[in-house]
């Protein structure tokens, strides 16, 4: 049998909430599968959706957006801004065809470290299930291919 | 170009156990733009950090990275580092390779991969950090105290004993609050003008504290350590400076029928008066509502009766503007909410009174001089229900929350009867008896087994009149049987709410309240008396239900706040703000709409000859907290966060 496929997903996730529970999930030491790369942001409100096309364009084949729960950003309303920028955003992705189950929109508090591991892990499943995302590269091929005349 | 050092702790085995760090540092080695790679077994001790500055002064390093622990952990260790290094603090990236990857992967192979990307990802990221410098604000060394109740004399007085200048306003026309008003406080029984009064004098004569009464606040701009208030001094028709309170205008005032506020309409009182007898300062307002004078052109006997001639009825609302460096919120609550249980009569029988008004019926300084007697004819009442939670833990009816002070006060009220009325009987409906607190079971106790008050555990469904009395039925749930009692006085437990306008006054200041009005603290837990604006206090009853005990408590943690703030001529405060690029900003104010703290304001772009080219945002760097969230909303790509930007992100990104 072939070796099995081992997707690559990252993460965008605020400082306060999310970034604190992957530290929480450490320190706890739990497990989960090392596929998920994190990049930290002040607030999910810094989150733009051009960071997840460009994690997708850089070979991604699944993205998670996770911050504080509603109500709880340090912020006070950033989380409120990501919440419907997404409610937006999937909708033009669904237009432009891109899978919305690839894209992954969560809240995960600085104590949900058990939460964070098992949300990495079903997400990591979830995303081999789907398999590699060829989609996007093809279609980044396919502008960047010159058109014969 | 771009000198990069890499650092890569081992940090004892919780790394190098799981990561396969020589693999990883020869990773670094190749990667472009990078000078040095070091690793060492603990990079955060002395040593290690020493190694650290050597690389950065002998590689003439332009960032770094170390990858480690988490950068909540030791990112201000290397930033320090750095700086005594002569480095940029800012251009210091961690990666997180011990909470974020040793510690969360078992396979070595993958962990180093993961450990690679990230470490690379960051410098990356690294290469386009710019140098920041530490934004520093002064401090204005004065306080605001908005609220002249129990919490803000306390917050005014800590705060000035500590040497610093406080402004105290309050709106009403003395100082006192809620607790002016009050008979004996649980549950020591103390009287509360005793304690209250002498508090109240000390506010208004100490030298560093500048007292408004009857006084508004209008506007707040600025931001921590600098705010500018706008205060609406509200006229009194009578000259504070000249006027002794000799009273002989109260006297002659001809208007005697008004409702008195104070003695929550059980009293009466001129149309000049002072609230209370003891009030502070003692001098009277004018009731513009009720003078004669005002009404009708003639009248101004307060005006002839006055020795010294201190009364204008030429007065006009009078504006002040001052600066403050901190502001401390104690703007308290309301209770006389009635609305709620229609069926349990009040304003229908004027014998159902709030528990408030049996405060004044039990205070000596009240309208029967302490004196229980029933408002519709001035007997002693034989029966008397008290009803708790007529409104509070009631989802349906009133408020979700509980009051907090209601089981408390109406033991006190239980047991203020029973000293006042011999033989008379109380019977208390509760849902809980919530007593938690020094001393505060005892005393509840001390009602129920001492002071014979009779505790019926369920709630009443009507109050009607029959006979000349009272008849309430309820339920006693622990006997499982209706009740009916035939009381002479009910007296109802209302839910404390926020301040009517508490929710408009929450913008005036910036500050943010829940679906009630109570105003947010920064976190429940740990930062429970600041706003999420800094350089704004709560204090009180303004942030939830609270008894006495409490409030100053709170007021005194305000005042440490405040006095933290002002040991210092200068705050420094993180350089992690959003900059616009006024050249391309085309005045969308996308980011003025997303701004939480409302640091986005409006600039005005002039040519030589003082003509308007175009107006585009400017982001208050004081204001600024750097969340980034106008970055994502800004529709030309103007306005950038620093230590975030663009660049950085999308080279993070790439480098994964």
């Amino acid at each position: 049998m072939n070796e099995q496929f081992e997707p690559k997903i990252v993460a965008f996730v605020c400082t306060y909430c999310t970034y604190a529970g992957a530290d929480l999930a450490g320190t706890s030491r739990l497990k989960y599968p090392p596929n998920v790369r994190i990049v930290r942001l002040p607030c999910t409100g810094r989150i733009s959706p051009m960071f997840i096309l460009k994690a997708l364009q850089k070979g991604a084949d699944g993205v998670l957006v996770s911050g504080c729960h509603p109500g709880d950003c340090h912020f006070t309303s950033g989380n409120f801004h990501a919440r419907r920028r997404w409610t937006v955003f999937r909708a033009l992705l669904n237009f432009t065809g891109i899978p919305l189950d690839r894209i992954r929109f969560s809240w995960i508090s600085a104590a949900e470290g058990v939460k964070f591991a098992e949300l990495i892990s079903s997400l990591t499943d979830d995303i081999r299930k789907l398999g590699p995302f060829e989609q996007y590269k093809a279609m980044i091929h396919e502008t960047e291919t010159p058109v014969s005349l | 170009m771009a000198k990069i050092g890499v650092f890569i702790c081992h940090c004892g085995e919780n790394i190098a156990a799981r990561i396969d760090c020589a693999r990883l540092l020869s990773a670094m080695d190749d990667h472009p733009g990078v000078s040095v790679s070091l690793d060492y077994k603990y990079f955060c001790s002395d040593p290690g950090q020493e190694n650290v500055k050597k690389a950065i002064r002998e590689n003439n390093l332009t960032g770094i990275v170390v990858a480690a622990c988490s950068p909540r952990m030791h990112e201000a260790t290397f930033r320090k580092a750095c700086a005594e290094a002569g480095l940029n603090p800012y251009l210091c990236e961690i990666a997180n390779i011990r909470e974020q990857c040793s510690w969360v992967h078992s396979d070595r192979e993958k962990a180093t991969e993961k450990a690679i990307d990230i470490t690379r990802s960051l410098i990356e990221k690294v290469k386009r950090n710019n140098e920041l410098q530490p934004i520093e604000v002064p401090v204005t060394r004065k306080a605001l105290v908005i609220g002249g109740g129990i919490a803000g004399i306390q917050a005014a007085l800590d705060i000035a004993n500590a040497g610093q200048e406080v402004v105290l306003v309050e709106r009403e026309p003395s100082l006192g609050g809620h607790m002016a008003q009050l008979s004996e406080t649980f549950p020591t029984l103390d009287c509360s003008q005793c304690i209250m009064t002498p508090r109240m004098v000390e506010a208004a004569q100490h030298p560093k504290i500048e007292l408004l009464t009857y006084s508004e606040i209008e506007q707040v701009d600025g931001f921590i350590g600098n705010f500018t208030v706008k205060i609406r001094k509200k006229a009194r028709y009578v000259d504070m400076k000249t006027c002794t309170g000799c009273g002989d205008c109260i006297q002659k005032c001809p208007q005697k029928k008004i409702s008195d506020e104070f003695d929550c309409n059980l009293g009466k009182r001129p149309a000049i008066y002072t609230p209370f007898a003891q009030a502070v300062p003692n001098i009277p307002v004018i009731d513009k509502e009720n003078c004669t004078y005002f009404k009708n052109g003639k009248c101004r006997v307060c005006a002839k009766a006055c020795p010294i001639d201190c009364i204008n009825f030429e007065m006009q609302d009078e504006f002040v503007d001052i600066e403050v460096g901190a502001i401390v919120v104690a703007t308290g609550f309301q209770i006389q909410n009635t609305a709620m249980y229609g069926e349990y009569g009040y304003g229908k029988y004027p014998d159902v009174i709030t528990g408030l008004q049996f405060e004044r019926l039990a205070s000596a300084s009240g309208p029967t001089a302490g004196k229980i007697m029933r408002p519709s004819d001035g007997k002693e009442p034989e029966t008397v229900v008290f009803i708790q939670c007529a409104g509070s833990r009631d989802p349906s009816k009133g408020v979700k929350y509980c009051s907090k002070i209601c089981c408390m006060y109406t033991s006190k009220h239980a047991m203020l009867y029973a000293h006042k009325v011999h033989g008379g009987k109380a019977h208390v409906f509760y849902m809980d008896i919530r007593a938690a607190g020094k001393g505060y079971d005892e005393f509840t106790r001390r009602a129920i087994e001492e002071d014979e008050a009779s505790y019926l555990r369920g709630r009443v469904s009507k109050v009607w009149q029959e006979n000349g009395k009272l008849m309430v039925r309820g339920v006693d749930t622990l006997l499982g049987k209706p009740v009916e009692i035939a009381a002479d006085m009910v007296v109802l437990a209302t839910a404390i709410t926020p301040q009517p306008d508490a929710k408009e006054f929450a913008k005036v200041i910036g500050i943010g309240c829940d679906e009630y009005g109570f105003y947010n603290e920064a976190h429940l837990k740990l930062r429970p008396v600041e706003t999420a604006t800094a350089g704004i206090y709560l204090a009180g009853a303004c942030q939830s239900p609270k008894d006495i005990p409490d409030s100053v408590a709170q007021a005194s943690a305000c005042a440490s706040k405040v006095i933290g703030l002002f040991s210092r001529d200068r705050l420094e405060r993180e350089p992690v703000i959003a900059m616009n690029n006024e050249a391309t900003c085309s005045g969308c104010w996308g980011c003025f709409v997303a701004c939480p703290y409302g640091a986005i304001e409006k600039k005005d772009i002039l040519n030589r000859s003082g003509e308007l080219i175009k107006r585009v945002a400017f982001v208050n760097p004081g204001l600024c907290q750097g969340c980034g969230t106008c970055v994502t909303f800004c529709r030309s790509n103007s306005i950038d966060l620093a230590g975030f930007t663009e660049k950085q992100i999308f080279a993070e990104v790439m480098g994964l």
